[in-house]
């Protein structure tokens, strides 16, 4: 979404250079400032695994589980195609590291894939299948956008898919969410955890602070680092360009999977209870104790609305030492901390380990700490399926192939990648996922980003839109901004 | 005689009739050949794909060629009088059968969404009823009162302003042409130039935001001179109503090259025995521009007036890349993007595209109008 703006820049670049006598310093990062295209660069070739480890599914006449995937690798669908759109862009390192992780597949069936990403992707997508051309496989971010697809029939029910090994090799919370109206429509690939805190490693050593493993900790660190005089505790803002507010969508959900029970949260996007249920407000009471809390947040609530999201930790490293010292975000933000975002821009095939602020070593990360006991340890994901608009036995076979270990291996070596296979061996798995798919192993609960469930109306237009709103007034009005965003519910 | 002519007629009605007959054949059997799949098996799936496009474009304008060649062969068959009173319109008929195809079609389709795709048991008008008790349309269309309002009078003026004093002085063609260049200029890619005009950072940092910057350097000079206590940085696309403000700003920079144009070339226009004339009677300078001129490009005003309020109304790039319509900001046009691609409601879109049409279509008239009146587009 955020590459429309850069990509305009670059268009406008030249206008702007003419105007202004060449100040071109804010564009030159520009390939790197999209959050999506950074997630991480790693040591490892993400080709090693074409000519190394190909897994279970090895031409040995073994059966993989999947019938249409035994006669792929039988060669008996040598020499088709099959065309997969996503929304990883071209020139990415998600781009590199799928089209990497497709090789072996082709390289084992004969069947050539055709891997194409657009910008806009979801309307792309969408004008796509609305005009017949839709793409045989496409990757989907957003369950809501499957369950649309399959109202208006577009999508192929994946009947075919042997459930019983998927069901036992799945997650089970990835497992339900492939299905819509008792039927599997989506294959999940990737997932994502959000439930971090990421801290100066340095700072927090040199002024004796612990990693909280409560929320009252979490309270009491704040408080200290302000009685310390060190500034304020947080690192916080939501400007996204088009998706302004989804930082604080993903605050509101991850605390109220900590302050209540599990079937509130999905009654809650499934509109079964209020928007502005009553635990949901205490949620909001949680999240603007942190928010709108005096000096907690750094240059207050205009900062939250006003910085882009690529940028919102840069106090943390702030010359004089960190300004803010706490960030919730997902794992990709390492890309951006201080001056990575430069470095890697100029090198980006440098190993993390050469960043000016290495991830794991300046700046490390803890659990987003439980708040009531009784909810356990959740953590909130996100994930990217797989859909199938056209059938044919090689669509098929590729589609079971992405729900192997093998499609996983290649992208999981190169970093970045949770893959929601319990099948997937945890000593694949590099710094921070590692940590990450560990989380994901002892949650309690895997709530999936609940605006993405949401009616779009209302999880990509009032709840962010709201969020922006309620941030402007510092935290005022709560409660009309809840009632607002019920209001939006379509329906 | 009489025979030689008519066999003569008989001859070319045959030769049209036939060379017409051809055309369509050809152009019947192109068009059949492009749409097969299986076409140029073997070649690589660019190259085919190029040649393809290749063939295509060949046949769109030879076949155009054609098309009107055959029927003006058809039409010289006629007789004299007949001929002359139809060829005007067989040269017009491929243009109409254009605009119908892309856009009254498209039109028409439009309304009969925003009446038709509605929840089952309701009402036709369930779309508008529904938009005009929306909070946030009615927000949205007050923001576009408010574009209204200000931004074609603020352009028309200034332009108006800058074209008067430019006039006739020293280097007038290098003045004009800076205020005339943010026309070249994107909406999308004027709107992310400014997104760095009014770039907000938390005070005590460096303010890259050129306005900003401006701002806090010299406030912290009247800090210097005791004359203020503090200066802070303002948040100009956060702050509610400043945001509005700022972005009709942006519109108004970009609408003021055209006016100045248009309105430059209009003054110039007025007759010089009228302005000297109202010298000799003892007019001052001002008197003659308030007097003389304006009421002399009165028709130039309003055709500038109108055509930056309908590029108001449409107003959408501006906002969706700067505030994305967020803090109150949004207009109709944002509106409809929103409920088309985002929420995926044809019908609320469609409604907010047909009451956009029923805004812009009393300006438009008055704009076409005015236009004929001043010979310009006839």
């Amino acid at each position: 979404m955020s590459n429309r703006k850069w990509l305009a820049l670059l268009l406008v670049l030249g206008l702007v250079l003419a105007a202004c006598g060449g100040d071109g310093g804010e564009s030159t990062t520009t390939e790197a400032e999209s959050p999506d295209t950074t997630e991480a660069t790693s040591e490892e070739d993400p080709t090693t695994t074409e000519s190394g480890d190909t897994g279970t599914t090895a031409a040995s006449g073994e059966s993989t589980g999947y019938t249409e995937l035994d006669q792929a690798l039988a060669g008996e669908f040598e020499g088709t195609t099959v065309d997969v759109w996503a929304q990883w862009l071209p020139e990415s390192v998600e781009e590199a590291n799928f089209t990497a992780t497709l090789a072996p597949f082709t390289e084992q069936t004969g069947i050539e894939v055709n891997f194409q990403a657009t910008p806009d992707y979801e309307t792309a997508l969408q004008v796509a299948v609305d005009g017949g051309n839709a793409p045989d496989l496409a990757q989907i971010a957003q369950p809501g956008k499957m369950h649309q697809y399959a109202d208006a029939g577009s999508l192929v029910a994946l009947d075919f898919f042997n459930s019983e090994k998927l069901e036992a090799e799945m997650v089970p919370a990835f497992y339900d969410l492939g299905h819509y109206n008792d039927t599997l429509y989506g294959i999940y690939y990737k997932s994502d955890v959000k439930s971090i805190v990421w801290y100066p490693v340095q700072g927090f050593a040199d002024n004796g602070y612990e990693v909280p493993t409560t929320w009252d900790e979490l309270v009491a660190l704040s408080d200290q680092i302000i009685a310390d005089g060190n500034g304020n505790p947080w690192c916080i803002s939501i400007e996204s360009q088009e998706a302004d507010g989804w930082v604080a969508t993903d605050w509101m959900e991850d605390i109220l999977l900590r302050t209540a029970p599990e079937e509130i949260y999905n009654q809650w996007i499934t509109h079964e209870i209020p928007f502005n249920h009553p635990e949901v407000l205490e949620a909001a009471e949680y999240m603007s104790d942190i928010w709108f809390a005096e000096d907690y947040a750094y240059g207050g609530n205009t900062y939250i609305n006003a910085t882009w999201i690529g940028e919102t930790q840069d106090p943390m490293f702030a010359e004089e030492g960190p300004q803010c010292w706490m960030q919730k975000q997902a794992a990709w933000i390492g890309g951006f901390w201080g001056a990575n975002r430069d470095f890697i821009a100029e090198n980006p095939e440098a190993p993390q380990s050469e960043w000016p602020n290495v991830p794991g070593e300046d700046v490390d990360f803890f659990y987003f700490p439980m708040i009531e006991e009784e909810f356990g340890t959740p953590v909130l994901g996100a994930a990217d399926m797989f859909v199938m608009f056209e059938d044919r036995p090689e669509v098929r076979a590729l589609l079971e192939w992405l729900a192997t270990p093998e499609a996983a291996e290649g992208w999981i070596a190169a970093g970045g990648f949770l893959s929601p296979l319990n099948t997937v061996p945890a000593e694949w798995y590099t710094y921070p996922n590692d940590g990450l798919s560990e989380m994901v192993l002892n949650a309690t609960t895997v709530g999936f980003d609940a605006s993405d469930l949401m009616p779009a109306e209302v999880g990509v237009g009032s709840f962010w839109s709201g969020m922006i709103d309620w941030v402007a007034a510092n935290g005022e009005g709560t409660d009309e901004v809840f009632q607002s965003i019920e209001d939006s519910w379509p329906g | 005689m009489d025979t030689m002519t008519s066999n003569h007629r008989v001859m070319s009605i045959a030769r049209a009739i036939v060379l017409m007959a051809t055309t369509l054949a050809a152009l019947w059997l192109g068009l059949n050949f492009l749409s097969q799949e299986t076409i140029l098996e073997g070649l690589p799936p660019n190259a085919s794909k190029l040649v393809q496009a290749l063939i295509a474009i060949v046949l769109g304008v030879a076949g155009i060629w054609a098309l009107f060649y055959a029927g003006n062969t058809m039409l010289e068959a006629f007789p004299a009088k007949a001929r002359d009173t139809l060829r005007p319109y067989l040269f017009v008929l491929p243009a109409v059968a254009v605009v119908g195809l892309y856009l009254i079609y498209p039109t028409v389709g439009t309304v009969v969404t925003s009446f038709t795709d509605i929840p089952e048991g309701e009402s036709f008008f369930y779309n508008y009823a529904d938009a005009f008790t929306d909070q946030e349309v009615l927000l949205n269309l007050r923001n576009n009162m408010i574009w209204l309002l200000i931004a074609p009078a603020a352009s028309v003026v200034i332009g108006l302003a800058f074209a008067g004093l430019v006039d006739r002085i020293r280097l007038e063609s290098l003045a004009k042409s800076f205020v005339f260049m943010p026309l070249a200029i994107s909406f999308v890619g004027a709107a992310v130039i400014w997104q760095f005009v009014y770039a907000w950072k938390p005070p005590g940092q460096p303010q890259i935001g050129t306005l900003n910057a401006f701002w806090v350097g010299a406030g912290e000079i009247l800090v210097g001179m005791g004359i203020l206590t503090e200066i802070e940085p303002i948040p100009w696309l956060q702050v509610i109503p400043v945001n509005t403000l700022a972005l009709i700003a942006i519109m108004v920079w970009l609408q003021v090259g055209f006016a100045m144009v248009v309105l430059s070339a209009a003054i110039k226009g007025v007759p010089s025995d009228l302005t000297e004339a109202a010298r000799i009677d003892g007019a001052n300078e001002r008197q003659i521009f308030f007097r003389i001129t304006i009421p002399s490009i009165r028709g130039a005003l309003l055709v500038v007036y109108t055509t930056i309020a309908i590029a108001v109304l449409k107003v959408f790039d501006l906002i969706f890349v700067t505030t994305g319509g967020n803090l109150d900001t949004s207009v109709i046009a944002v509106r409809m993007y929103q409920e088309m691609f985002r929420f995926r409601n044809f019908g609320a879109a469609t409604t907010m595209a047909v009451i956009l049409l029923v805004a812009v279509i009393p300006i438009m008239f008055v704009n076409i109008r005015n236009l004929r009146r001043q010979g310009i587009g006839a």
